[in-house]
């Protein structure tokens, strides 16, 4: 069972206070999009074996979303960060790089 | 026989005696025994009998490993199957029963199955799964049903309590024997806050029972000393009775604590389940002997070398009066020498080495020992009992030179170290082919949420075999400072494999080999599945079902296969083990639902009013976590009729509803209008303050996911209703947008579903209770359909919707929760000469399916969009997005033949079961009826006084009158109409008084 | 009027720690920049502490504020107060974007007393009690429903969880601190 360290309150919760919500970063597309952007925004997810990006919310606790990078195949949590994030933080990035040198990017 | 000594015993206190029963005959014991020990020393070796062939079992061993000994404790709520005699503490009273036997332990019927054992063989059940068919029903099955099993479930409630309990370290250490010790002293010492556990009553492991010296001093005098240094420090909790079931993920780790086994009834909760959560784990968990596999080696009286000795020195317990010792290692004479010590006879050690130098072996040969290097045993003689030995070369064929007369058999086929733990959460093991062992590989460990190493293995668990080694194993394990504890240790000379005895032995003898006793697996039936192509260990284990015992082979899985992979030609470490999974051993299903049972099995959540429903004949309903009425009875009245009084009373006089449970979330903020319009599918923005309006929310996927009327507060501020179960979902949903998409956008949210009881008072008299109570205007005028006001009720605090989800004159009043029972009990006062009567929920959801007003869940069940249900009036064309907006453009969404909501009038008037489907012309590509609607909703209207129903039908709104067919039971068929969903009051007359 | 009533009545039962239902509490959830300079004058007017620092607890007297999230506070009156307290903190609050709710009939507020009360949360919330600082709240799970609790004596906790699960709150309480259940006896 995970552990994770909420960054809005800093309280390291374990996986029963936290509520799973899937891939993090994924981009809305509304009305006036093509099928293929609906299809890929709704139904195509990553399910990689290595690094993924995750949002979790502190539901037992702060109540606040917030973004993990973490390793799906060693459980390895490189970092997490809050939801208002464009992207994963560049220093989390070259973190796993160095620990992932295969690492393809979060894209 | 098997006797009690007269002295000696370190773990029993003789001036204790402890009466207990074994199968109804009374037996004594003494205080620190187990059940084992207790039964071995009241001369009862022979325990229980195998699962598939009914032989005879006795003891092997003495600790976890134990394959046989499993019975059944205790009596009425109480009773527990399958309890392991050798873990189990004896305590006054125990009454223990064998099982697997029928009629009686000494005479089993069943034993047949034993003379009819070549019938039985390796993949027996998936063969007769095969075919003939016939053959498996009527003639395997019963035969088996009858014969197989263990321990019979008990059938009383438990009469015990469990609980879970959370505890944090920066260490844990699994194991109280001197490598855990050691390694729990090394890093407490480090300032490191410190968890050592150790599953049986008793610290010190092994080390005490073989009589190393640590430092120069005894090993129980060490171990004491540290466990008094250990306690002394307020960094370490030092547990007994508390096994690591498991380790998991991210350094989680089960420890499972039997606080009040050894003293039931005694009020204590029987096991507590630690939660633990560690920085780093070091299993410390030792090792467990391997049998041999010799021919009649399940007969009782063979057991484990080590555990003759634990019997010898911690319970003075004697197996046996002549034990014969066969090995294949040094530690074996350890046996040798605790039983001369005991004043024993050792008729003979054989050991299938070759050469036999040792300073071990040096030790017994000087007190006169015969050892016979470079033997095996052929057989053992006796059957319910070891009755003797007969000898052969190992290297041979099992031709018998002698026989040597014995009562027990002391085995060693060398040491496994206990792996367990270090591999459930992936740490990877190697072979080490000098001590013919599978050990942790440090190179592979479990990681954790570090990406580093959160588990090491210390000393016999990591294949260390003497005091010295595992001293010093464990010291640099848990990063010790310093110099490490040191024992005079004794060289051993190396062990020889030995995985058939003897080497050559023919297919007679591979059939009485036993690798799992408990299970009935044999050397043979290993050697026959590889034959039948069975390469992989885990698919050779699920054919033979070899260490699917509940004891998991952790005696003789490496023996199994050794035995695969000399039949396949190929190295061991090819052929690997078998998975590890927790746990460790088994544990109770008490313990595992913890605190949760009875009133606390899960939360119940009750409105303000409940206590009033439970005294005024509420039948219960769960919504969700919720009670809500269904109906209230009267004396002597059914459900039914309960439910139709309701419904005639709101529709003639007035009822009140407990709404309490309606999710209520204020949306407050510049943007919250914005919020609320991409939210709804209609517009909430341009409700005007004071007003109130009926809103669909919808999934990103399209799907209708929840309702409910949106009230003005003010300029800035919305009162979103949700369905009872929406609340906390439609909560989580406003945040996870608010947070994660639009987070610029200035919105708060506050979830106030509990804040207040609300009563929905309706009915033709609803507005004369509230006048009657007094205070606010609740005239047509001052308070129209579908708005609120705030004001006092008969005193109490006020907030009043005109909405209605029965059709009659309707208002929604909350009060704050903490008044809801008063304020109840007044409008209960109040409304007694206006005939008012509380209603239910069944009253209420027939009285909305009678004004046809669709229900989440009922009408909706993830695949439906509100266009399926016309509810067209309540999607905005004007907004260019809300949530689910672009999934309703999808081609599939749009098309003319989604089925849609219609209300259905059964013919003659019978209510159509719920879900039934509607059938159409012709069948589909699999042959089944075509499908053209079905039932969402189905009542007996008492208003109407006739089955009505809204279902979802093809074309169903442009299809008015026609007939549907509704095949329901037994080839009958129910026919009903297509007609408007709105079967009472269609222009809303009665709601807009 | 004495027409409001806590959910339980203020039941209590001795074990091995005392727990108790400890009544009508005022609570009100004010969210909005805690930051701001107008939130710092309404805490301070509505309990007379500093605005709390993350997951912290501000105590005077008979009432307190707690940290509930980076945009959340609860402020913590008597029952009486609350509703004088509401209006006053949206007056102090007016023209900045915030929201405050009263809440004090949405809960249930308990207290654990005795020297081992921590034993009696230990098994029922994964924390880790050695670590949670004086004047921390903690927000967690109770078993299988939302709490929060602090440390509010030497030898005392207060726990608040939803109103509608009082009964299961207190039924996990009482349980857990029946005698002969310590965790660490001595
Ligand atoms: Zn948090």
């Amino acid at each position: 069972m995970l552990t994770l360290e909420c960054p809005c309150c800093g309280v390291k919760a374990e996986e029963t206070e936290l509520q799973a919500g899937g891939e993090a970063h994924l981009k809305r597309y509304g009305p006036g999009s093509t099928d293929e952007e609906f299809d890929g925004y709704m139904f195509s997810r990553k399910n990689p074996k290595g690094v993924h990006f995750e949002r979790w919310r502190h539901a037992y606790g702060c109540g606040k979303w917030f973004l993990a990078a973490r390793c799906t195949a060693t459980l390895e949590v490189f970092g997490t960060y809050p939801a208002q994030s464009k992207e994963p933080p560049a220093d989390l990035q070259a973190k796993i790089r160095a620990k992932r040198p295969n690492w393809e990017g979060y894209k | 026989m098997s006797t009690r000594l007269s002295r000696g015993g370190r773990l029993i206190d003789r001036a204790k005696p402890l009466n207990f029963t074994f199968n109804g005959r009374r037996m004594a014991g003494f205080a620190g025994d187990t059940l084992a020990s207790a039964l071995l020393g009241a001369d009862q070796m022979l325990v229980g009998r195998s699962f598939k062939y009914h032989r005879p079992r006795g003891l092997v061993a003495s600790g976890a490993e134990e394959p046989n000994a499993l019975l059944g404790l205790g009596e009425g709520a109480r009773f527990e199957p399958n309890q392991r005699a050798t873990t189990t503490e004896l305590f006054e009273g125990a009454a223990t029963t064998s099982q697997n036997h029928w009629p009686s332990l000494d005479f089993d019927i069943g034993a047949v199955n034993n003379t009819f054992g070549r019938f039985l063989p390796g993949g027996f059940y998936y063969k007769t799964f095969m075919f003939p068919r016939f053959a498996w029903k009527h003639v395997f099955e019963p035969i088996i049903r009858q014969s197989a099993g263990l321990g019979k479930a008990p059938v009383a409630r438990d009469a015990d309590r469990y609980e879970y309990a959370y505890a944090f370290a920066d260490v844990v250490v699994v194991g109280g024997g001197i490598a855990g010790l050691t390694a729990a002293l090394a890093a407490a010492k480090a300032g490191k806050r410190v968890w050592l556990m150790e599953q049986t009553a008793h610290w010190g492991g092994r080390a005490v029972v073989d009589g190393v010296e640590i430092d120069g001093e005894p090993a129980e005098s060490w171990v004491n000393e540290t466990i008094e240094t250990l306690g002394k420090m307020d960094n370490v909790t030092l547990r007994t009775r508390t096994m690591a079931s498991g380790l998991f993920d991210h350094g989680y780790i089960m420890g499972y604590e039997r606080v009040a086994d050894h003293t039931p009834g005694d009020g204590r909760p029987r096991h507590r389940l630690w939660r633990i959560r560690a920085g780093h784990v070091i299993t410390a968990t030792g090792a467990i002997e391997r049998s041999l596999s010799f021919a009649g080696n399940d007969i009782p009286g063979v057991m484990l070398a080590s555990a003759v000795r634990d019997y010898v020195v911690n319970w003075a317990v004697s197996p046996g009066d002549r034990t014969v010792v066969v090995t294949n290692n040094d530690d074996a004479y350890r046996t040798a020498l605790a039983l001369l010590d005991a004043g024993l006879l050792v008729p003979a050690v054989i050991d299938a080495r070759p050469e036999v130098t040792g300073a071990l072996p040096e030790a017994v040969r000087a007190r006169g020992v015969r050892i016979l290097a470079g033997h095996g045993i052929a057989k053992v003689k006796g059957a319910k009992r070891v009755t003797g030995v007969s000898v052969c070369v190992q290297a041979g064929e099992g031709a018998e030179l002698e026989t040597i007369a014995c009562d027990a058999v002391a085995m060693s086929g060398g040491w496994s170290p206990v792996v367990h733990l270090w591999s459930h959460c992936g740490g990877k093991l190697v072979w080490d082919e000098e001590r013919a062992m599978f050990r942790p590989d440090p190179a592979r460990p479990a990681t954790g949420a570090d990406g580093a190493a959160m588990v090491t293995a210390a000393g016999s668990a990591n294949g260390c075999l003497t005091a010295d080694e595992v001293l010093a194993d464990a010291h640099k394990a848990a990063g010790g400072k310093g110099k490490a504890p040191s024992a005079a240790s004794a060289a051993e000379a190396p062990l020889l494999p030995v995985w058939i005895m003897p080497q050559g032995a023919g297919p007679a003898l591979r059939m009485k080999m036993w690798l799992d006793p408990q299970n009935d697996v044999k050397v043979s039936d290993v050697q026959l599945a590889a034959r039948e192509g069975y390469e992989s260990v885990e698919h050779t284990k699920r054919y033979t079902t070899l260490g699917m015992a509940t004891d998991q082979g952790k005696m003789s899985n490496i023996n199994g296969l050794a035995i695969l992979s000399d039949a396949l030609h190929r190295p061991i470490p090819e052929t690997g083990t078998t998975t590890f999974r927790p746990p460790y051993t088994p544990i109770s299903l008490g313990a595992i639902a913890g605190e949760a049972r009875g009133e606390i099995f899960q939360p119940l959540r009750r409105t303000p009013m409940h206590e009033w429903h439970e005294t005024h004949g509420a039948h219960w309903e769960p919504v969700g976590l919720w009670r809500r009425a269904y109906c209230f009875l009267r004396h002597g009245e059914g459900v039914h009729d309960a439910v139709h009084r309701e419904i005639r009373t709101v529709r003639n006089a007035a009822g009140l509803l407990d709404a309490s449970t309606l999710g209520k979330i204020i949306v407050k903020g510049p943007d919250a209008g914005k919020f609320l319009d991409m939210l709804y599918t209609n517009m909430m923005s341009t409700l005007p303050v004071g007003k109130c309006r009926y809103g669909l929310m919808c999934s990103e996927n399209g799907f209708l996911s929840d309702d409910g009327v949106v009230v003005r507060l003010s300029d800035d501020t919305w009162l979103c209703h949700t369905t009872t179960g929406g609340a906390d979902r439609i909560h989580g949903w406003m945040e996870d947008w608010l947070q994660c998409e639009w987070w610029d956008w200035k919105v708060y949210t506050a979830n106030v579903t509990e804040e207040y009881a609300q009563v929905a008072v309706a009915g033709p008299n609803a507005r004369k209770v509230l006048e009657k109570l007094g205070g606010m205007d609740v005239s047509k005028e001052a308070l129209p359909f579908m708005e609120w006001r705030e004001g006092t009720l008969g005193g109490f605090r006020a907030r009043v919707y005109r909405i209605s989800f029965s059709g009659e004159l309707s208002f929604e009043v909350a009060v704050p929760a903490s008044e809801g029972r008063a304020f109840w009990e007044a409008l209960i006062a109040a409304g007694e000469e206006f005939g008012v009567a509380p209603y239910g929920t069944e009253a209420m959801h027939i009285m909305r399916a009678e004004k046809g007003f669709i229900m989440i869940g009922d009408e909706t069940d993830g695949t439906v969009i509100p266009q399926d249900l016309n509810l067209h009036w309540a999607i905005s064309k004007k907004k260019a997005d809300y949530l689910g907006k672009r999934a309703q453009e999808r081609s599939h969404m749009a098309s003319p033949d989604r089925w849609k909501l219609v209300g259905l009038e059964t013919l003659d008037g019978s209510v159509i079961p719920d879900g039934a489907y509607a059938v159409a012309e012709g069948v589909n590509a699999n042959g089944q009826r075509n499908m053209q609607g079905r039932v969402t909703s189905t009542y007996h209207s008492p208003t109407l006084n006739k089955g009505i129903a809204m279902g979802l039908v093809k074309h169903g709104p442009d299809r008015m009158g026609e007939v549907l067919d509704f095949p329901v039971d037994n080839g009958r068929v129910v026919k009903a109409r297509i007609v408007d969903p709105v079967f009472y009051d269609k222009d809303g007359e009665k709601q807009n008084v | 009027m004495s027409k409001a009533v806590s959910a339980l009545g203020g039941v209590s039962h001795q074990g091995f720690a005392e727990v108790a239902e400890a009544g009508l509490r005022g609570m009100i959830t004010v969210r909005g920049d805690l930051s701001s300079a107008a939130m710092k004058k309404a805490v301070k007017a509505a309990t007379g502490t500093a605005v709390p620092a993350p997951r912290r607890i501000e105590i005077a007297g008979d009432r307190a504020v707690a940290w509930m999230s980076p945009d959340e506070l609860l402020v913590m009156v008597p029952y009486a107060a609350a509703q004088d307290a509401v209006a006053a903190l949206e007056k102090a609050l007016a023209g900045e974007h915030h929201l405050v709710a009263d809440v004090s009939d949405a809960r249930a507020v308990f207290t654990v007393r005795g020297a081992k009360a921590a034993e009696v949360l230990m098994k029922l919330c994964p924390v880790d009690f050695a670590t949670l600082a004086e004047g921390e709240i903690r927000r967690t799970r109770a078993a299988q429903v939302a709490a929060a609790f602090w440390k509010s004596g030497a030898e005392e906790f207060t726990l608040v969880s939803f109103r509608s699960v009082a009964g299961y709150v207190m039924g996990l309480l009482e349980v857990s601190s029946r005698k002969g259940s310590e965790l660490f006896p001595a």
